[in-house]
């Protein structure tokens, strides 16, 4: 085959693929089902808020659950979302003063850190981590699973907490970092770690029953979770009906009952 | 069971290796018959996303699909909507994860054609184009049927890029492997279970088809 006929193959292969991409139907988000960021402390209660929000508007949303950093991440790369539950206000305000939200958002619920311990584990679960300082100092304590505290916002929480308790320094090597909170949820359930400070969302989740015990940290001992939601740049008409709908209180009780505190 | 995960990443499969294939195919006979300058750089190129981390792939689809790179935006000019956390955005990832997939197979398979094969082709007076179709071809097909079987099964198996440039969209980048690990965060463990043996049949009778192909090439 002679040069020129080769570069005309693969000029006409891009040429194909550029026409391919350009005929491609409209994505299936730009209608009327809008894709929701959700912190995934979220993931039970905005499952079952969501449904009744179908039930009750005939509007239906997406969610994506996953930590609250990579979606900020995702959403300053142009990611199409229409509204984001962040676990953590401060990415909210960083979103606001890049100009790619509608406005500062809403407090939707304050989140508690609690401490899990899985069924048969050597280390016992108490409020103020009295034991489980003692069994990292015994050995009981091998691995303690938290979530990532550099974009995971409960993660920071329990980095200030094991901060508060004294013990950050010496679990060094010990921590096994999910890359979010249920991430973290996940490997205590399994009893793949002695322990994990996790969201008490989740503590108390029907999924995570029966498979160890759980006591609330101090709320004082970690800057409170302040969980912020906003409408993003491009939000339509059902994400706005869905952020109204979830500061109703009927779906505030919800959030009660799934754990968290609600802002006053 | 998540369907329209499923249904994504055979899209997706399906795409990628048909898109890959014409130009697998000339890329695998150039390098199974020419030598030219700069050859080993071009087999290196094709071959790196088999040792490169995909997140290192993912992180500069990252920045390069992004709406303020200039990549992103001559996408954009070109055909209208950015290309981040987008079903089009995994296609093109696909296409640059899946090049030794598509790419080697055939190249192996054009080399096993031997020289006077070719020769007796172009001497018995058969255009270029009918020696490709008529001798070529024939001898080659184990190893385009290999490449399309592995594209496509790599395609469905990819996690790494498809986590960092896809943003788990249900219905637009979440495909099957996301969806599994999606699933097992949600503590869905019979949707997770379900779908991970979907994949481990699915990748068994992938693996099967091409060793089956690759066995039929060798002399008994």
């Amino acid at each position: 085959m002679k040069a020129g006929f080769r570069g005309n193959l693969v000029g006409t292969w891009l040429a194909a693929l550029v026409a391919l991409l350009q005929s491609w139907p409209a994505a299936p988000y730009a209608a009327e089902v809008p894709v929701v960021a959700a912190a995934s402390d979220l993931q039970y209660v905005l499952v079952e808020v969501s449904e009744t929000f179908t039930r009750d508007t005939g509007r239906a949303v997406k969610l994506s659950m996953g930590s609250s950093g990579n979606f900020t991440r995702q959403i300053m790369q142009g990611a199409p979302f229409e509204l984001f539950f962040s676990a953590d206000e401060g990415y909210v305000t960083e979103l606001a003063g890049r100009g790619l939200t509608q406005d500062a958002g809403a407090l939707y619920a304050v989140g508690r850190l609690a401490l899990f311990v899985p069924r048969g584990s050597a280390v016992k679960a108490d409020a103020q981590l009295h034991d489980l300082a003692a069994s990292l100092a015994d050995g009981r304590l091998r691995k303690l699973a938290i979530a990532n505290p550099e974009h995971a916002p409960y993660g920071r929480a329990a980095r200030q907490t094991l901060e508060k308790a004294g013990i950050w320094e010496k679990l060094q090597g010990r921590l096994v970092m999910g890359e979010n909170v249920s991430q973290a949820a996940q490997f205590v359930a399994t009893g793949s770690v002695e322990a994990a400070l996790i969201a008490y969302s989740l503590a108390i989740s029907g999924p995570m029953a029966g498979r160890g015990a759980y006591v609330l940290v101090p709320e004082e001992w970690h800057r409170p979770l302040r969980q912020r939601m906003v409408l993003l740049q491009g939000a339509g008409a059902t994400a706005r009906a869905f952020y109204a709908f979830v500061q109703l209180r009927s779906a505030r009780a919800v959030f009660e009952r799934h754990g968290f505190s609600l802002p006053r | 069971m998540d369907w329209s995960s499923l249904r994504l990443s055979l899209e997706l499969a399906l795409w990628t290796a048909l898109l890959l294939l014409p130009l697998g195919m000339v890329a695998g006979r150039e390098l199974a018959w020419r030598r030219f300058a700069g050859r080993a750089w071009v087999e290196a190129l094709v071959a790196l996303p088999l040792v490169l981390p995909p997140t290192v792939l993912g992180y500069y689809l990252l920045v390069a699909f992004g709406g303020s790179s200039a990549p992103g935006q001559v996408y954009q000019a070109l055909v209208g909507r950015p290309l981040a956390f987008s079903f089009q955005g995994l296609l093109l990832a696909s296409l640059i994860f899946n090049l030794p997939f598509a790419v080697q197979p055939m190249q192996r398979a054009f080399e096993a054609i031997p020289q006077d094969v070719r020769e007796a082709a172009w001497v018995s007076g058969l255009t270029r184009w009918r020696a490709f179709l008529r001798v070529e071809l024939p001898l080659a097909w184990p190893g385009v049927v290999s490449s399309l079987v592995l594209t496509a099964a790599h395609t469905v198996g990819e996690f790494g890029v498809v986590l960092m440039i896809g943003g788990n969209i249900p219905g637009e980048t979440r495909t099957i492997s996301i969806a599994i690990y999606d699933r097992v965060q949600a503590f869905d463990e019979g949707a997770a279970a379900s779908m991970s043996a979907l994949l481990l049949g699915l990748s068994l009778f992938a693996i099967a088809v091409v060793y089956l192909l690759a066995g039929r090439g060798r002399p008994r």
